[in-house]
């Protein structure tokens, strides 16, 4: 017994090993922890990351054609459709078997409408199609009939087409997003004034690094300014910064359109002090211009705020020492302050990027067609010109980019250390 | 025994306070003027004579066909009469999304007895669809700033040596290419066939270069009206009652050019797949919204011409203006020596690769 | 800084005026537009630029009549009341699942900690486009887009973010003892929580709801995509008021938003000081 109380485990009051004890106890707390977290887990999960998953599965997600067309489906698997002949006829009679249960369901054309993102043409191809199929002469081949309704039954190209979107699963909406089409030899380049995404990805990218550089030389000196003030002078100065921070979006976005405008208050004043004639207003509106100049407003306390708390962690000994050692004011600056306010650079600069990158309203507003994000294209394939797939795609390359900036952000800052106001 | 009896005079009593409440009907129109039109024409005499029925406006009808899908995805139809262009209706038709419309049994005939089918006659685009306006687009011009020899013809959109100044078009390809080969030299009736072709779509594109430096693209009906009021654009095309209520109502120097002005056809859909009750309701409102006499009446507050034939002849005075608004209909012969017929079922083939093409020469 | 030491050549204090002005101009640059407005949003033209009369200074100029429109129109005040129905809702989700989940996640040992903080987060980093998007397909699937507890839902899960970025920043600097302390003296953890936590990390939170209402009090994209006709935001109003015509209304509403904001500022520079005062630190 007293062998067992001196080599055995050391024991907590109630008698059992205090190990145990204690891993218990850590276990209550994990699962304490884990329980206060819970609800909105789980909140979160239904409410945003459910839907986030189900608008990335619809970026791949085909099944239209194989559902509604399975018979051809199959008969089409063994076409060999480099050989540049025409399926054969137990296709064209799967076809016609198909088509007879889609046009009784009334879904027959919305097969048409999908391959009509693929091939201009199939949505009225499937529509005729579909309006005489009851009609098949039954001493006739199926071939030579559907041939008989539209030349396109004849065309190898049709048959590719269906056979190359049969599958359940596809990247075709992928292969669109970046401008290329799937041929019978593999991807080809759309060609050149046909590149609308890729064109516009690059666009989105060359002004949000544009927009970030402006607001980082704008933003560092203020930053700069705000953190060597006094701390009574510097919080006056703060609101300046934080009010635009929590004024609405859409106050900011109409003050501008107000301000740029060709009868705005900017052109009138450079009318009045005679920069420019009342016939040669600027147009700062519905460009390029427009959004940069907007958005590097909107977004500018993003890249000051991260700056400033970065920039107040610097001692400013430091500087004075570098300077008393005899380093001159831009050497000081440069080689000392600088490389420490470096983490506040990268912190402010990513926060924007992203912030900036997925922007949808002021691109809108502003931004007239040169100045369109690849955000406003996909807000248009969801409602205005609906093609899901293609939207959930140009979403998920948008995404992906930003969740790899994400990662970036929270490897350099830390998602814990973002501070707010 | 008793209990029996509670129970029936419960169901009445339940089954009576159902039908007091007043049964809320969503319909889907435009927005703006528009919907004033249609608030004033049909949804106001509509719930006077039905005191039960609660209209509930929604402006969605330029994202119809997304919204339909998906609704009709979802099992959970929530709108009871939609408001498209016929472009819409075909497609929401072709879809299964919207209910097919037996016009001998679901509208009403004319006064003098002809059938609602030949009294829309060619309009009747689909079979799901009730049309109520004819519009077009077309353009409207600075008097004061054209000079002495006002635009005559769509041709003077691109002469940039008579008419210098800014236009505004449609950011969209539909009609800007049509007006393009028609001043490049295609005869009317040739003009889908030669769009059909890359080198067609070349030549439009070549045309619609020389004036894209003078162009502002417009996206929302509101914008040509407001630009031409501002002075920013010389001409402009938009929708023709956009024109009427900017000349007519607001008194600004802007004529119209009738000239190959665009028509189309506005109209209403039922939703497939609403509860037997709603479908019911929805029909009703169409039978009531959709008759010579309504559909005349809309014209008095905005210059859309009625679909129906047998409307025009009641066709009357503003409402406030107190102008004739014969003159003033897309329809009436004296604006409609020189109109083209817009194409729906080849723009429903081509407008996926068109779209793109025409946003990436906007981009270059 | 304000001083410059006897010892500055020229050249520094030409630069050190030119650094100041430079400074005053970004200052300028932040403020001017949203200060812009607040006059023009008087104007008794409806015209969008000063008139002369206005910068004439001369009564006639100015009027209220923008604010009227503002309040006598149907739409318009449709709109206000169902952003008001809406935000504080989604406030209170966000506040109370957020707060609870901080507490929670501020515990010396949470397994999965980083994954689950960039599950919360990520609503604030997602692109509201693609957020949107998402939620259209997904809350039409389970029957809540275009109602009202679809909007609030999605505003409350888009505001969640803030409210754990400033709760767990008030508990970084928690003491642990005060609640074994608590607990010593025999109350339970609700009690605790309520009479030991709540009181200390009250700034964190009502500086998270603030962030939570702003965020669902201002937005759009979601709303645009998850809300039908019948949940009309202010903003979406806006948002659709700019893009078919921008009526001088829009700069009343704008000028009264501001106000707000003005408000929720002050509270808020309120609350950091009366946090630094109970965690010891000197006002600033």
């Amino acid at each position: 017994m007293s062998d067992a109380t001196t080599t055995g485990p050391v024991l907590a009051a109630d008698g059992t090993p205090l190990k145990k004890s204690l891993s218990k106890a850590l276990r209550r707390q994990k699962i304490r922890a884990l329980m206060l977290i819970a609800p909105l887990l789980l909140f979160v999960t239904v409410t945003f990351i459910l839907p986030i998953g189900d608008m990335l599965f619809r970026s791949v997600e085909n099944e239209i054609v194989s559902n509604i067309l399975p018979r051809t489906v199959v008969e089409l698997d063994s076409w060999d459709s480099t050989s540049g002949d025409l399926p054969d006829e137990a296709v064209y009679a799967a076809l016609a078997a198909d088509l007879l249960i889609a046009v009784e369901n009334r879904t027959h054309i919305k097969v048409g409408i999908r391959l009509n993102y693929e091939l201009s043409g199939m949505t009225s191809l499937f529509k005729k199609t579909g309006r005489v199929v009851d009609d098949f002469d039954p001493d006739l081949t199926f071939a030579e009939q559907f041939i008989d309704i539209r030349d396109d039954w004849g065309e190898v190209e049709t048959w590719q087409t269906i056979q190359m979107y049969s599958s359940v699963y596809t990247n075709g909406y992928f292969v669109s997003a970046i401008d290329m089409r799937k041929g019978p030899d593999g991807l080809e380049r759309l060609p050149d004034g046909q590149r609308v995404y890729i064109t516009s990805m690059i666009r989105t990218l060359v002004m949000t690094l544009a927009i970030t550089l402006l607001c980082l030389i704008i933003g560092y000196p203020v930053a700069w300014l705000l953190a060597n003030l006094p701390m009574a002078k510097a919080n006056l100065l703060m609101i300046l910064v934080l009010l635009p921070f929590w004024t609405s979006l859409l106050v900011r976005t109409s003050a501008w359109k107000v301000l740029l405008q060709k009868q705005g208050v900017i052109n009138d004043v450079l009318v009045w002090i005679g920069i420019i004639s009342d016939d040669s207003r600027l147009a700062m509106i519905n460009n390029q211009a427009g959004t940069i100049i907007t958005m590097t407003h909107i977004l500018l306390p993003f890249m000051i705020l991260p700056l400033y708390s970065v920039m107040k962690g610097i001692p400013p000994t430091y500087l004075r020492a570098a300077k008393s050692l005899g380093a001159t004011n831009w050497t000081a600056f440069w080689r000392v302050y600088f490389p420490q306010s470096v983490p506040g650079i990268g912190a402010g600069a990513i926060l924007v990027f992203i912030l900036s990158v997925g922007y949808y309203i002021t691109p809108e507003l502003v931004g007239g067609p040169s100045g369109k994000f690849l955000s406003n294209w996909i807000a248009e394939f969801v409602l205005a010109r609906p093609n899901w797939g293609l939207a959930a795609a140009l979403g998920a390359i948008l995404l992906g980019l930003v969740m790899f900036l994400y990662v970036l952000y929270d490897k350099i800052v830390g998602i814990d250390n973002v501070k707010l106001g | 025994m008793k209990l029996k009896n509670l129970l029936i005079g419960a169901s009445v009593v339940a089954v009576s306070a159902t039908t007091a409440l007043a049964q809320d009907m969503t319909i889907v129109s435009w927005g703006g003027a528009y919907s004033a039109s249609q608030q004033a024409a049909y949804h106001d005499p509509y719930m006077a004579a039905n005191p039960g029925v609660n209209i509930i406006n929604d402006e969605s009808s330029n994202e119809a066909v997304a919204k339909l899908r998906a609704m009709a995805e979802a099992g959970n139809i929530t709108w009871d009469v939609v408001d498209v262009v016929a472009a819409d209706a075909i497609r929401l038709c072709d879809e299964g999304l919207a209910m097919v419309i037996d016009p001998a049994t679901m509208l009403a005939a004319a006064p003098d007895g002809t059938s609602a089918a030949d009294d829309f006659g060619d309009l009747m685009v689909s079979e799901c669809y009730i049309p109520s306006i004819v519009y077009s687009t077309t353009f409207g011009y600075r008097t004061d700033l054209v000079g002495d020899t006002p635009p005559t013809s769509v041709c003077d959109v691109f002469d940039l040596v008579n008419y210098p100044g800014q236009r505004s078009l449609e950011k969209r390809p539909i009609n800007n290419m049509e007006w393009a080969l028609l001043c490049d030299g295609v005869a009317a009736e040739d003009v889908y066939d030669v769009l059909e072709t890359d080198e067609g779509i070349a030549q439009a594109f070549a045309k619609l270069d020389t004036i894209k430096d003078s162009v502002v693209w417009w996206s929302a009906g509101a914008d040509t009206p407001q630009l031409l009021a501002d002075g920013e654009v010389i001409m402009g095309s938009t929708y023709n009652g956009r024109l009427f209520a900017l000349i007519e109502e607001q008194g600004q120097p802007v004529a119209m050019l009738w000239d190959a002005q665009v028509y189309d056809i506005d109209g209403w859909i039922i939703p497939a797949g609403l509860s037997p009750e709603r479908q019911q309701a929805a029909l009703d409102y169409i039978f009531f919204a959709t008759d010579t006499q309504r559909l005349a009446d809309q014209a008095k507050y905005i210059s859309y011409g009625p679909a129906r034939a047998s409307s025009a002849p009641l066709v009357g005075l503003h409402a406030t203006l107190g102008i004739d608004m014969a003159p003033h209909m897309p329809t009436d012969p004296a604006n409609a020596t020189n109109t083209f017929l817009y194409n729906y079922a080849w723009w429903a083939d081509y407008r996926d690769d068109l779209d793109a093409k025409f946003q990436a020469w906007l981009a270059q | 800084m304000s001083k410059l030491p006897p010892y500055t050549t020229t050249g520094q204090r030409v630069w050190h005026y030119t650094f100041l002005t430079i400074c005053g101009f970004i200052f300028f640059f932040l403020i001017f537009p949203i200060m812009v407005i607040v006059p023009l949003s008087f104007n008794a033209q409806d015209f969008f630029t000063f008139t002369p009369e206005m910068l004439a200074f001369k009564a006639e100029g100015y009027s209220l009549k923008h604010y009227e429109d503002f309040f006598g129109d149907a739409d318009w005040q449709r709109a206000m009341w169902m952003s008001i129905k809406i935000a504080p809702v989604a406030t209170i989700l966000a506040v109370t699942f957020g707060t609870l989940a901080a507490v929670g996640l501020s515990q010396s040992h949470v397994p999965f900690r980083g994954v689950i903080m960039a599950i919360l987060i990520s609503p604030m980093i997602v692109p509201l486009i693609i957020s949107a998007m998402g939620m259209y397909f997904f809350y039409s699937k389970i029957g809540i887009q275009g109602t009202y507890w679809g909007v609030v839902l999605a505003h409350a899960v888009l505001g969640i973010p803030f409210v754990i970025i400033t709760v767990t920043a008030t508990l970084v600097g928690f003491d642990h003892s005060l609640t074994r302390a608590s607990a010593n003296m025999g109350a339970g953890p609700v009690r605790t929580f309520f009479k030991v936590q709540m009181p200390l990390i009250l700034p964190g939170v009502i500086s998270g709801g603030l962030f939570a209402f702003i965020t669902s009090f201002d937005e759009v994209v979601v709303t645009k995509f998850v809300g039908s006709a019948a949940q009309t935001t202010l903003p979406w109003r806006m948002f659709t008021g700019l893009r078919e015509q921008i009526s001088p209304t829009i700069l009343a509403v704008a000028t009264l938003l501001v106000v707000i904001s003005i408000c929720l500022l002050t509270t808020l520079e309120l609350l950091r000081r009366r946090s630094e005062r109970l965690r010891g630190m000197s006002p600033g």
